[in-house]
């Protein structure tokens, strides 16, 4: 399957681009995720990957962070065949890379200030003195440096996702990852993530990732969007494009339309007949 | 054929678990090394399963003693043989009792808050996120709850025959009448060092290992579910007694020449 090129952990990618899937194919049991899916993911922008629930889009960033393994397919993150790397060069990779978890994913027996220093304490031999100016830079950064010393379960989940945010800086990452960052926030704490989303990607010069269905978030703050179905990119293009894109299912899923290609009911048998079929469910 | 059938796939599944079992303690004791350098937090995780353990083992031990010691004056008396109790009660903790409660009550008190607190670790996806952060979970999560219950169990076990003594000294000499010189005499000359207390000091190291193991393994490999936690943490209870049993009565055979 793979020719000498692959062999190869490092190979001709094109540098523009920080991420690259080719033919990717990825089912879990019969039901396929991705079929033949290509993306390309320009470094220093942020790039959106919309599609409704349950099409894989957190299992693509998964797959772009060696998490999970497709069945078939090239991918390469930062000029490396993530699928090729052993435990110890993929840890390698992900020193390089920051991930936003949906819920947070906080320690839930340390502070805040030790949720933000735990990759320092892992990684550096950085004295303490140091690793404080380093952790209330962040929180400062994410408007948090006041609820250093609170513990994860005192925060609203706006706060606990800034938190999240800024573990995720604190190595000074060249990739940042956010899966769904937009979910069950309030409008202000949603406008402050937005912010600090493209503040963040800006100053630190980061390539920034999210997976999200919240349109109206994502496109006050990508460059470019892919929207995702069916195992496929059905569409791609800066918000603009996408928003004047012709096809039906695109102007469904923009502008949240009930009716459309994409049906309101799951498959399932005829109604009247499971009703009063005599079969009982 | 439908029963053997079933039996056939249970003898699989269980020879399934016990190689992904043998497989996560390889993987373990490769992390031991450099979990060793970190020893603050084994500390923390000693103090958290072994340290907070300690008024429930401490119940227990005097609680067994005591009744032991009851039990022992009265079958002893009826052979007027009462002198014996210290050995009786000696014996029965350091070679039996001591180390199968000790690691039956671990297991139940901390083994179970181990299996859920890693299995919530994974259902809360901060073990994820540990591997985001390039840090190997195993190494840190897991080797330091390993180390720390094997190496707290041996002490608890002492600590439980120690006040078992204690317990069927108070039952026996205080309130039975047993002479408290022919109590500690009896028990010195009968007790071996190496025959009863080295060897019932390896049976708990062996049962805190073997304890420990199963409540990180089921904590690793739970359902991220809520149900699946509590799955985990009553696989966590049923397969450490059945192993210390087991266990027991094998390096009983092996000690003790009594197969």
């Amino acid at each position: 399957m793979y020719g000498n090129q692959e062999s190869s952990h490092m190979t001709q990618t094109n540098n523009e681009n920080v991420v690259e899937i080719s033919g990717l194919k990825y089912r879990v049991g019969d039901k396929v995720i991705f079929d033949r899916l290509n993306i390309n993911i320009p470094r220093g922008k942020i790039t959106a990957i919309m599609g409704p629930s349950g099409t894989g889009k957190t299992t693509l960033l998964r797959i772009m962070t060696g998490q999970v393994l497709p069945d078939r397919g090239r991918v390469f993150v930062d000029g490396k065949n993530v699928r090729r790397l052993d435990t110890d060069e993929l840890y390698d990779l992900r020193k390089e890379m920051g991930f936003l978890f949906q819920n947070g994913a906080l320690f839930t027996d340390s502070s805040v200030y030790e949720n933000v220093a735990f990759p320092l304490r892992e990684h550096t031999r950085l004295p303490e003195t140091l690793i404080s100016h380093v952790v209330l830079m962040k929180l400062q950064a994410v408007g948090l440096r006041g609820a250093a010393g609170m513990m994860p379960a005192e925060l609203s989940g706006g706060m606990a996702r800034r938190v999240a945010l800024a573990r995720a800086i604190v190595m000074d990452p060249k990739i940042i990852f956010y899966d769904e960052p937009f979910v069950g926030l309030d409008p202000i704490s949603m406008g402050v993530i937005v912010r600090l989303i493209r503040e963040l990607n800006d100053s630190l010069g980061l390539t920034s990732i999210i997976v999200s269905h919240d349109v109206d978030e994502v496109n006050s703050v990508s460059d470019q969007s892919y929207l995702i179905s069916n195992g496929k990119v059905v569409a791609y293009g800066t918000p603009e494009q996408l928003e004047h894109n012709k096809s039906a299912w695109v102007r469904q899923f923009m502008k949240g339309l009930a009716d459309g290609p994409v049906p309101f009911h799951y498959p399932a048998p005829d109604y009247a007949e499971q009703l009063f079929g005599g079969e009982r469910f | 054929m439908r029963l053997l059938r079933e039996m056939y796939y249970i003898l699989l599944d269980f020879l399934q678990s016990m190689g992904a079992c043998w497989l996560f303690l390889l993987r373990i004791l490769r992390c031991i090394p450099g979990a060793l350098l970190r020893w603050r937090i084994i500390w923390q995780q000693i103090y958290s399963v072994g340290a907070m353990s300690l008024v429930l083992i401490m119940m227990s031990g005097l609680f067994v003693g005591m009744v032991l010691g009851l039990q022992g004056f009265n079958t002893l008396s009826k052979f007027a043989a009462t002198t014996a109790l210290g050995t009786l009660v000696a014996l029965s903790l350091l070679r039996e009792l001591g180390p199968v409660v000790t690691a039956l009550l671990f297991s139940g008190r901390a083994g179970t808050a181990l299996t859920s607190e890693i299995g919530l670790m994974r259902a809360t996806e901060q073990i994820a996120g540990m591997e985001m952060m390039a840090v190997d979970p195993i190494r840190r999560i897991v080797v330091p709850r390993f180390l720390a219950g094997a190496i707290s169990v041996p002490l608890l076990t002492m600590i439980f025959s120690a006040v078992g003594l204690l317990g069927g000294y108070l039952v026996g000499v205080s309130l039975m009448g047993v002479d408290p010189g022919a109590f500690w005499s009896q028990m010195r000359t009968n007790v071996d060092l190496w025959d009863d207390v080295i060897n019932g000091l390896i049976k708990s190291v062996v049962f805190g290992g073997a304890c420990s193991l199963l409540a990180v393994y089921e904590g690793y490999y739970s359902h991220p579910t809520a149900e699946g936690v509590s799955r985990a943490t009553t696989r966590t209870v049923v397969n450490s007694a059945l192993a210390v049993l087991v266990l027991d009565y094998l390096l009983t055979a092996l000690m003790f020449h009594g197969v």
